[in-house]
């Protein structure tokens, strides 16, 4: 691989990250991470359809009109989220389940349409290509990070095994106790936040002025 | 005196520019400004000349603090069946390691924060670290505090600029922080009681709901609304006593320190709500039977009311803003009680969300105004 399409695969992870930098995709990141695995399988899931629906609208650039390009890209990123959908169903029931409309909503995910309008028709199908896996990763490592800390704290688990013993706990005699905010949704904000707040301090360049 | 400021003259070079520990500058000014008055002053442009800086203005609130904490010593120690001086100590002793978490914790950040930016330090956590205990429930574990205070003073304040800059009551922060984390130990009934054996407190088996939740509830309670006014109800700390919290308002009036408008109409907004409320005959099982003055007496409404309310820096800034703010504080806090059966006190939530609504508040307060002149420009035209 050459580095230039390293690039494309390795960009979207810290530099050109599609949650923290562009800030595209949020309501997801905080939607589907109070657990580690819905987490995993969503970032998996958007990462399939990112890729593909870059393949596919890459290789039509040419033959699409531009005033129709949209309803074009909403067949194809639909027709993609819907073959994710059943392939979770038949796979993965439990999280599907978990998961439920959210699966549905990656065809609003501004990550896909925002790669596809803003890479995919203006690149080759390869690195388009490469472009969806990058992003896809890149947003599946934020959601890791924020599940990570929210099933940790929230409810002293990781991927459902148990870290914190349970004769920790206040009921049991002990001292410690779950810290239910963590389940809220607007702890995630927080802890985005907190994500990029860490990021911008390392990357000097990223800071807004 | 004189030998101290020898001392502090003798360190200042060490920690100003180019010294041995310039790094910790904003400390040793912290310190120095605590202990003598500043002689710093503004070189031009035009400025009240006033004997009042935030020193003060700090020192103020937490004399006015302090008859509802020594209050809230002495019930804490007579709710575990203690009486007399022993009650009080018992309480003091209780409290103490809770002011300390609070004051370690939040002053800790702070000065880090302020050293660096290098920023000279405030005192405006002088008021919400005493702020923050009185509003717990007496039992509840010290890294909780801890966590609600670092939680209140990063996320509420710091990242917002510091003090003077921060959107929400850093206090109040707290406690819904740690009222959202660990809702199972900062509700119930054991966390209202204090669970200390000592000084021979009977603290076995002593549990039960405060008056507030007992209304929500029931519709009544047992303690008389006498008790209530008094403080001689289990609540948080320093919550219970209405009368003493009203010598504290009284402190702040006085002084100038707070704005009586937002306080008054605190109350009025709560007063009408409730009456309102009483009147249509809407409100949650129970809480439709209570009468409206209680609401004034029991829970967090009086002590949100005088110290949390007028906040000058979350709350509304124009004086009809203050008028409006203010009411809307009050008439919210009662409305939560009415309609929301699963949570009996409305201050907290209803002091945040004002506090996020102020600004708005304020500015079509100014733009009315604005509005209101240019049309009394035509007028003259």
């Amino acid at each position: 691989m050459s580095s230039k399409s390293l690039k494309y695969l390795t960009g979207p992870l810290s530099g050109n990250n599609p949650v923290i930098v562009q800030i595209l995709g949020i309501c997801s990141a905080l939607a589907v991470t109070v657990q580690l695995k819905p987490a995993i399988v969503m970032g998996l899931s958007v990462m399939a359809v990112t890729a593909f629906s870059n393949l596919v609208m890459s290789l039509l650039r040419n033959g699409v009109p531009a005033r129709i390009r949209i309803i074009v890209q909403l067949v194809v990123i639909a027709a993609l989220v819907i073959l994710v959908d059943q392939v979770l169903k038949a796979f993965v029931y439990d999280v599907s389940k978990q998961l439920s409309v959210y699966v549905g909503l990656i065809i609003t995910n501004c990550i896909v349409m925002g790669r596809v309008e803003a890479f995919a028709l203006g690149n080759k199908p390869w690195a388009s290509f490469l472009d969806g896996i990058g992003n896809g990763l890149g947003y599946a490592l934020i959601l890791v990070i924020i599940a990570f800390f929210r099933e940790l704290l929230g409810s002293g688990c990781l991927l459902g095994f148990r870290l914190i013993p349970e004769s920790w706990y206040i009921n049991e005699g002990g001292f410690y106790s779950n810290c239910g905010i963590m389940l809220f949704p607007p702890m995630a904000l927080i802890l985005v936040g907190c994500i990029i707040w860490a990021h911008r301090s390392f990357n000097k360049d990223l800071q807004e002025k | 005196m004189k030998a101290l400021r020898n001392i502090v003259d003798k360190l200042k070079p060490t920690f100003s520019k180019g010294g041995k520990l310039s790094f910790l500058e904003s400390t040793f000014d912290g310190f120095e400004t605590f202990l003598f008055v500043p002689n710093k002053t503004t070189q031009s442009g035009a400025h009240v000349r006033d004997c009042i800086d935030m020193k003060r203005t700090m020192i103020v609130v937490v004399l006015a603090l302090l008859p509802a904490l020594l209050f809230g010593c002495y019930n804490t120690g007579s709710q575990v069946g203690l009486e007399g001086w022993t009650a009080f100590f018992y309480g003091l002793v209780r409290i103490l390691p809770m002011i300390a978490t609070t004051y370690i914790v939040g002053l800790g950040i702070e000065f880090t924060a302020a050293q660096l930016r290098g920023h000279a330090i405030n005192e405006g956590f002088l008021v919400s670290g005493l702020l923050i205990p009185l509003i717990m429930p007496v039992s509840t574990p010290l890294w909780m505090v801890a966590l609600g205070t670092a939680f209140a003073v990063i996320f509420g304040k710091e990242v917002f600029g510091g003090t003077g800059m921060n959107v929400f009551n850093p206090a109040i922060l707290a406690r819904a922080f740690v009222f959202f984390a660990y809702t199972p130990q900062m509700s119930g009934e054991k966390v209202w009681y204090s669970d200390w054996t000592m000084m021979g407190a009977q603290v076995d088996g002593v549990s039960g709901a405060t008056a507030l939740e007992q209304l929500a509830t029931n519709g009544s309670m047992q303690w008389s609304a006498l008790d209530a006014f008094l403080g001689f109800i289990p609540g948080s700390f320093g919550e219970t006593s209405t009368l003493a919290i009203l010598i504290g308002a009284a402190v702040l009036l006085f002084t100038g320190i707070a704005s009586w408008k937002t306080m008054v109409s605190v109350f009025v907004g709560g007063a009408a709500m409730a009456y309102l409320c009483d009147l249509c005959g809407v409100g949650a099982i129970g809480a439709q039977d209570v009468a409206p003055y209680m609401h004034l007496l029991v829970g967090g409404f009086a002590f949100g009311a005088v110290f949390m309310a007028t906040d000058p820096v979350t709350s509304a800034q124009t004086s009809t803003g203050k008028y409006i703010v203010g009411f809307m504080t009050g008439a919210i806090a009662i409305m939560i009680r009415e309609i929301n059966p699963a949570y009996p006190e409305g201050m907290m939530l209803s002091i945040l969300f004002m506090n996020a609504l102020a600004p708005l508040v304020d500015y079509f307060v100014v733009e009315a105004n604005i509005r209101r002149r240019k049309n009394r420009v035509k007028l003259v035209k």
